[in-house]
């Protein structure tokens, strides 16, 4: 959002180099962002390392157990599980990587609006947003979804704007903390203008509560991209992802347990590292975040 | 001493683990005995350690700290190797802890008789049908009035006061033998402040307690205790009794810290102790304080020295405990001095630099319901009927308690509220328009404020460079080499030097972030400053060295100021004229000398006799109750309610006139001049 404010003074790069020096620094931090770094890499290389091709058939194979030439054994379509777990991050890692920081984005903008206007405009705009939030995530997505139809040009905007919402209102309270300190009361008797206060005076000091945030709504964004998948409105078939991989061997539970183990044990290390690293982010970045936001 | 002590602390370290797996001590070999009846202050700067030394007294310390060597005895009860459970039963029954803010730390949901009763819960032994009784004694106990229709009021409802007391009352439900207080009276109003000190005073010799109290400030320790311990960078540097610390101290630390607080039988600035204290950790060859020290020689700056008794009986860290007087003192001569420093206001300087007209200025927003039908009364204006003229060169004071509207003031001033009536001019011609926004660049420019913490008033993401742009950029459009050259011109100015220019504000201390935010107001060259409680944050010592370095600025640029504070001592010390305000009224103004000499508004009587000296044999005098008003009332003179020479029915109705004296002294009273 503001690059060029952050490079532009040595002092505020050594802030971000110290900050993430000291999430590494961490246990949480250490070890959540080695499963997010592994993760990313993992989507980014695994086309050209998976052993076997996700799409091939073995009808031999079918529902076979783990075994020396298939780790994780095959699906009920006899293709390799453990080939598919290692693709099947990809789709759900691109929706999410662009759909978070268009929430960021979105929700922190509106946020700060909000916080700024004040006043009864604000009160019932927020009672919007709450009347918003109490409906279940799940019946909103699949409205939009049924209208629109699956594909990612419906589920990136989809996810970035219900995952914007609740973005919204950490923006608009850290709005409202900022304003109410001394040094914007202070930039106000000098007299600067209203844009220069919000990009020096308040922008610089929410920034750190949305960096935070938009990893939490990163880790929602991903279970909720999964869940999706899972109830078969996101990735289309042939392609492995592994909420549809879940679906597809929850079938076979009962004789076939191990079809399960590899997407779940993926989805859920992705997730716990994210969630891992927001937390040290939040401490090392000085913000008490004792309360998780409702989704 | 055969026996040991009640509270007995030996050679207690206290530290952490940095991240770097160096161990860095807090406290360093500290020892101190408290017996029944008894009561010690524990005095120093922010992080000397007095805090951590209070807590590890009940066998608690703050996460991360912990004790590296010593014991802590509580009653012959080894606190530090008790378990948990343990340790519960004994902290808050038999030792009890009131923590700073305790009055504000009340349970807002829950009505006072309730909070107690769950104090009862936890540390008596009481029937639960009995508890109601007790509950009523307590409060009684610390004097509250109508305790038993108190019982159901909510904290909210009770005043600052009211409310510490309420928490006192919790301390003592466990009937302690020892009470830990920090800082129990930090943050109140004067009056407030000198009334539970009594109660404090009181209570501990009529229950026969052990008391530990910690506290800045000395005037304060000077009224509740015997002894005194001065805490400086995590150690003992001198240990002796009320009357031995305070009236004749033998470690420099302990003089400069007295020297530097300012009191109102002295007229000029308090001496600043320039320095500040070396951070846990720092490496210290010789006496921690050698680097601020005026005595310091060789033999201090490499042999740490050993806290040694004196004949007379106290306890010192110093080589030579024998050669204070050698020590600068606030004499005479510098008093004299500084009535030229202060700038006397000379008649040819002439004009006002800004004049207060009529200014009336309201929070209150009528509802929805009144602003359709023009129903229903206003409440009285927050601030009403100020007229103040505040000349070209002068430092106004303006003393009050809170909610006095002595900051709204200010704030109208720089035009972040707009007054409901009233005027202010400037210059003597122009007048100011109320919204900052709408005020024309040189207006903006000629009016600077200081706030008062500069924790708050510097952005945290912002160097000091930045900081100090922002100003410079705006009213000079100062760029590049020339910007730079001028914020460091600026920071030598305040007594800091070009190597801070790249660092962010966390970086720095109390101290040193106020002078930027005071080079940051003299960036724009003003005419008229403006000071909100600029001081009160910091410590004693750092206080001073702020007080001199604004009093310098003034002397060599003419800068008006205006100068808001709750400490008359202060206000005394900077000040040329000084207003009183109570309830957003005025109720005196006039040159410092004949406000702080009389003749006396009440209100200002009962102020002045709340105001503790650093001095053992001083006592207030306590005239008024110290009862906190919410509003003020809508007829008459502001402080009726709680005037101690209130003359009748006339208070009440009709305005205070404005008694007049020869030198420009004017009292808002019904009382006559002549018994003022």
């Amino acid at each position: 959002m503001s690059t060029a404010a952050l490079t532009e003074n040595p002092a505020k790069r050594q802030r971000y180099v110290a900050v993430l020096l000291d999430v590494m620094s961490r246990p949480s931090g250490a070890i959540g962002l080695s499963l997010v770094v592994f993760h990313v890499c993992l989507a980014i290389i695994s086309p050209v390392i998976a052993p076997y091709d996700f799409k091939l058939q073995d009808a031999s194979l079918m529902l076979s157990q783990p075994s020396n030439a298939h780790w994780l054994g095959a699906d009920h379509l006899g293709r390799d599980i453990f080939s598919r777990t290692m693709l099947g991050g990809r789709e759900a890692l691109l929706v999410t990587g662009i759909a978070t920081p268009l929430a960021v984005l979105w929700g922190g903008f509106v946020g700060i609006l909000f916080g700024l206007t004040g006043g009864r405009l604000d009160e019932v705009l927020m009672r919007i947003v709450d009347a918003f939030l109490s409906l279940p995530w799940i019946l909103k997505m699949l409205v939009l979804i049924v209208t629109f139809g699956t594909g990612l040009e419906v589920l990136i905007p989809t996810l970035a704007f219900f995952y914007g919402i609740p973005v919204i209102r950490i923006a608009r309270a850290a709005t409202h903390d900022v304003i109410a300190r001394d040094f914007v009361w202070a930039a106000k008797a000098r007299g600067h203008s209203r844009i220069s206060i919000i990009w020096r005076e308040l922008l610089p000091n929410v920034l750190d509560t949305l960096m935070v945030e938009g990893a939490m709504r990163w880790s929602w964004m991903l279970l909720a991209f999964s869940s999706l998948s899972f109830l078969g409105f996101g990735v289309s078939p042939p392609t492995p992802d592994w909420g549809l991989m879940i679906s597809d061997a929850r079938g076979y539970m009962s004789f076939a347990p191990w079809g399960v183990i590899g997407p779940v044990v993926a989805l859920s290390s992705l997730i716990i590292g994210i969630n891992l690293t927001a937390d040290a982010l939040a401490k090392a970045l000085g913000i008490d975040r004792a309360q998780k936001a409702p989704v | 001493m055969s026996a040991p002590a009640f509270i007995n602390i030996q050679n207690l370290s206290v530290g952490y683990t940095s991240q770097s797996g160096e161990i860095i001590r807090v406290l360093r070999d500290v020892s101190l005995s408290i017996n029944r009846g008894e009561s010690i202050g524990l005095v120093g700067e922010s992080g000397s350690g007095k805090s951590t030394l209070a807590l590890a007294a009940l066998g608690f310390f703050k996460r991360g700290l912990r004790a590296l060597e010593g014991d802590v005895e509580f009653d012959g009860i080894d606190m530090l190797a008790l378990e948990r459970d343990d340790l519960q039963a004994i902290r808050g029954g038999r030792l009890a802890l009131i923590p700073q803010n305790s009055g504000q730390s009340l349970t807002p949901t829950l009505r006072i008789g309730q909070q107690v009763a769950e104090a009862l819960r936890l540390h008596s032994q009481l029937d639960e049908s009995d508890f109601e009784a007790r509950v009523v004694e307590l409060l009684t106990q610390v004097r509250l009035p109508e305790p038993a229709t108190l019982v159901s009021r909510f904290p909210h409802e009770l005043s600052g006061g009211q409310q510490q007391r309420v928490a006192v009352a919790m301390a003592l439900a466990g009937e302690p033998d020892a009470l830990l207080l920090d800082e129990p009276t930090t943050g109140l109003d004067v009056t407030t402040q000198a009334h539970i000190l009594e109660l404090l005073r009181d209570l501990a010799s009529e229950r026969n307690m052990a008391m530990l109290y910690v506290s800045h400030d000395l005037g304060a320790i000077s009224r509740v205790c015997d002894r005194v311990v001065v805490m400086y960078a995590g150690e003992i540097a001198l240990k002796g009794t009320t009357k031995q610390v305070l009236l004749a101290p033998r470690h420099p630390y302990a003089h400069g810290l007295l020297a530097s607080i300012p009191r109102l039988t002295q007229t000029s600035l308090p001496l600043a102790l320039d320095g500040r204290p070396p951070m846990p950790g720092e490496t210290i060859t010789g006496c921690a304080f050698a680097d601020r020290c005026g005595l310091a020689d060789e033999r201090c700056r490499s042999t740490p020295p050993a806290l040694k008794q004196l004949e007379s009986g106290e306890e010192v860290r110093c080589f030579h405990p024998d050669r204070i007087d050698q020590l600068p003192v606030v004499n005479k001569a510098a008093a004299n001095k500084t009535v030229t420093q202060k700038g006397e206001v000379s008649a040819d300087h002439g004009g006002d630099a800004l004049g207060l007209n009529q200014l009336a200025i309201s929070y209150a927003k009528p509802s929805l319901w009144n602003q359709l039908f023009s129903s229903g009364s206003t409440p009285p204006a927050t601030v009403d009927n100020i007229n103040i003229s505040i000349r070209t060169g002068e430092t106004l004071g303006l003393v009050g308690e809170s909610g006095s509207g002595k900051s709204t003031i200010l704030k109208a001033i720089a035009g972040l509220i707009s007054p409901k009536t009233g005027h202010l001019v400037l210059n003597g011609e122009a007048r100011l328009t109320p919204k900052v926004e709408d005020r024309p660049a040189l207006h903006l420019r000629q009016i600077q404020m200081i706030f008062q913490n500069p924790d708050d008033s510097l952005n945290p993401r912002h160097t000091i460079a930045q900081i100090l742009a922002q100003p410079l950029r705006l009213y000079f459009s100062l760029t590049g080499e020339e910007l730079r050259q001028r914020s460091i011109e600026l920071l030598e100015r305040v007594r800091l030097g070009s190597h801070y220019l790249d660092r962010l504000p966390s970086q720095l201390s109390g101290g040193e972030k106020q002078r930027v935010a005071v080079a940051r107001a003299f960036a724009a060259e003003p005419a008229i400053v403006l000071c909100d409680e600029v001081t009160s944050a910091l410590d004693v010592s750092v206080q001073a060295a702020v007080l001199d370095l604004l009093n310098e600025l003034k002397t060599q640029q003419g800068t008006t100021y205006i100068f808001v504070s709750h400490d008359l001592a202060v206000v005394k010390a900077i000040s040329n004229r000084v207003a009183v305000l109570y309830q957003g009224r005025l109720c005196e103004i006039g040159p410092a000398d004949a406000v702080y000499s009389g003749p006396f508004h009440p209100y200002t009587d009962v102020l002045l006799g709340a105001v503790l000296e650093p001095d053992p044999d001083f006592v207030p005098k306590l005239s008024a109750d110290d009862v906190v008003e919410l509003s003020p009332p809508e007829t008459g003179c502001p402080f009726q309610r709680r005037c101690p020479r209130k003359l009748g029915k006339i208070c009440e109705t009709d305005t205070p006139p404005a008694r007049l004296f020869d030198n420009g002294h004017q009292i808002n009273c019904h009382i006559p001049e002549t018994d003022l």
